[in-house]
């Protein structure tokens, strides 16, 4: 994790999506379907940021895993900073989706507040902020402890049991319920993954964008270990000295 | 020799079930010996009912489908919470010596699902007295009511097993449970909404996908539990 060419990798991907992606690249690379338009272009960012964040998670509760087989304190400072990330990623994700909607979803003849409340009831919407609110928790679980291998422990199996839990949030109770967003009731599977629902052009930038995005999001992660791993071991050879 | 082991092992299920059963029948004596707590429960679904009444007195079906299900949240909240906090630190170390984890874990499950269907039926039928009587499918009703109960209880039994090594009990449990268990009350009350009317189907699928939900509690509970167990 250490080599650089991944990071480079990440930089020129995200690069590439931002020129290709705002259509720098090619003339007319988007498909201007009616009330998308141009907005489609978001789609390199917002939907980027909930696969980074879903990836994020499932590399947290790895380490969770992995920490409750060799109770190494490294796997828990991973996992903590895969989670944090991926919140992070989550809270992104939502600030996207809002530029998107504001576009889309607003009614313009009816003040931005009186849409809302038909806006915040989308399940999507719901099945997201459960899942950042599940990580909240998790948060919230891990300062209340003081002792750091209880904190560990007990942190390592909250995210394992949230992490079941985040599947029925987001991947089942959303496409249950009629919906605003892609996938909801009506039309069924994945429709970030389906291939045929992107115009043949956009994918080219789409799938970079996913793999750009991500490494971004391990890149902070293998920061914020190694800062962590720094305080720690202050606090370990104070220990070893007394 | 075959025969032998199997003979065993057998019996080492067997074992393992009279422990459940033991460690079953002293929660259970333990509630009936210290009643404050089942009626402390009980008080409490009855004032918060008789609350409701003065309120609403009789609300339209959506609301009390709603109502309904918030009550059995914040009784099944109180009623489980204390499964765990009631255990002291020596009493563990002697559960230690003498049960499995697993063994301990399911039999705290039994125990706190048994307790969350007897309140859920109570709170079920303080609501028909005080709140009317909107359900049209009654027995289907009873059904859903138990199995969304036995969910709350499972839930938050696993909650309160982590809850308990956080030394923070009741307001970490609320935080926990709270955001887990959104999508199970959308799920029921998605079902139960349907029972307000003959002319409205079942989803089906709706209640498979609670079950399994439960199932799923209980694998992680004991695949879980052992890690929480040991200090």
């Amino acid at each position: 994790m250490n080599k650089s060419w991944w990071k480079i990798i990440s930089v020129l991907l995200l690069v590439y999506t931002i020129i290709a992606g705002f259509g720098l690249l090619w003339k007319n690379d988007v498909p201007r379907l009616p009330a998308l338009q141009e907005t489609i272009r978001n789609l390199y960012f917002h939907v980027c940021m909930w696969f980074g964040m879903m990836i994020l998670f499932t590399a947290s509760v790895f380490h969770a895993i992995k920490y409750l087989q060799n109770n190494n304190l490294r796997s828990d400072i991973s996992s903590r900073a895969f989670a944090g990330v991926g919140i992070l990623f989550g809270l992104l994700g939502y600030a996207t989706g809002a530029i998107w909607l504001s576009y889309t979803w607003v009614d313009p003849n009816q003040p931005a507040y009186e849409s809302f409340g038909a806006i915040a009831k989308d399940p999507k919407l719901i099945g997201a902020a459960i899942a950042l609110l599940i990580y909240f928790a998790y948060l919230v679980l891990r300062g209340s402890i003081q002792d750091i291998d209880k904190r560990a422990r007990i942190g390592a199996v909250y995210n394992i049991f949230a992490f079941a839990f985040l599947f029925p949030a987001i991947w089942i109770i959303p496409r249950l319920l009629p919906s605003l967003h892609p996938g909801g009731e009506g039309s069924e599977g994945n429709p970030a993954l389906n291939y045929k629902d992107m115009a043949p052009k956009m994918r080219f930038v789409f799938y970079p964008a996913i793999i750009g995005w991500t490494l971004l999001g391990v890149w902070i992660v293998s920061i914020k270990v190694r800062l962590e791993l720094y305080k720690e071991r202050i606090i370990l050879t104070q220990w070893i000295k007394k | 020799m075959k025969e032998l082991s199997l003979y065993f092992r057998k019996n080492l299920v067997i074992y393992s079930i009279s422990r459940i059963w033991t460690l079953f029948k002293k929660d259970l004596l333990l509630e009936v010996r210290q009643q404050y707590a089942f009626y402390g429960i009980i008080l409490y679904v009855g004032a918060t009912v008789f609350v409701l009444f003065m309120a609403l007195e009789t609300p339209e079906s959506r609301v009390w489908n709603g109502l309904f299900w918030i009550i059995q949240l914040f009784i099944s909240i109180n009623a489980v919470a204390k499964s765990f906090l009631q255990e002291g630190r020596g009493r563990m170390l002697y559960y230690y010596s003498i049960a499995s984890p697993q063994e301990f874990i399911l039999s705290k499950l039994l125990f706190n699902s048994l307790l969350m269907l007897v309140m859920s039926l109570i709170s079920f039928i303080l609501f028909a007295i005080f709140l009317g009587y909107p359900v049209v499918r009654s027995g289907q009703f009873i059904g859903i009511v138990f199995l969304g109960s036995w969910c709350l209880s499972l839930v938050f039994s696993v909650l309160a097993a982590i809850a308990a090594k956080a030394q923070q009990n009741a307001a970490i449990m609320a935080i926990l449970g709270f955001p887990i268990l959104i999508p199970q009350l959308l799920v029921l009350m998605k079902i139960s909404g349907t029972m307000f009317s003959m002319s409205v189907a079942v989803p089906l699928a709706n209640v498979l996908l609670l079950v399994i939900s439960c199932v799923l509690v209980i694998l992680l509970a004991i695949i879980l539990f052992p890690f929480l167990w040991k200090d």
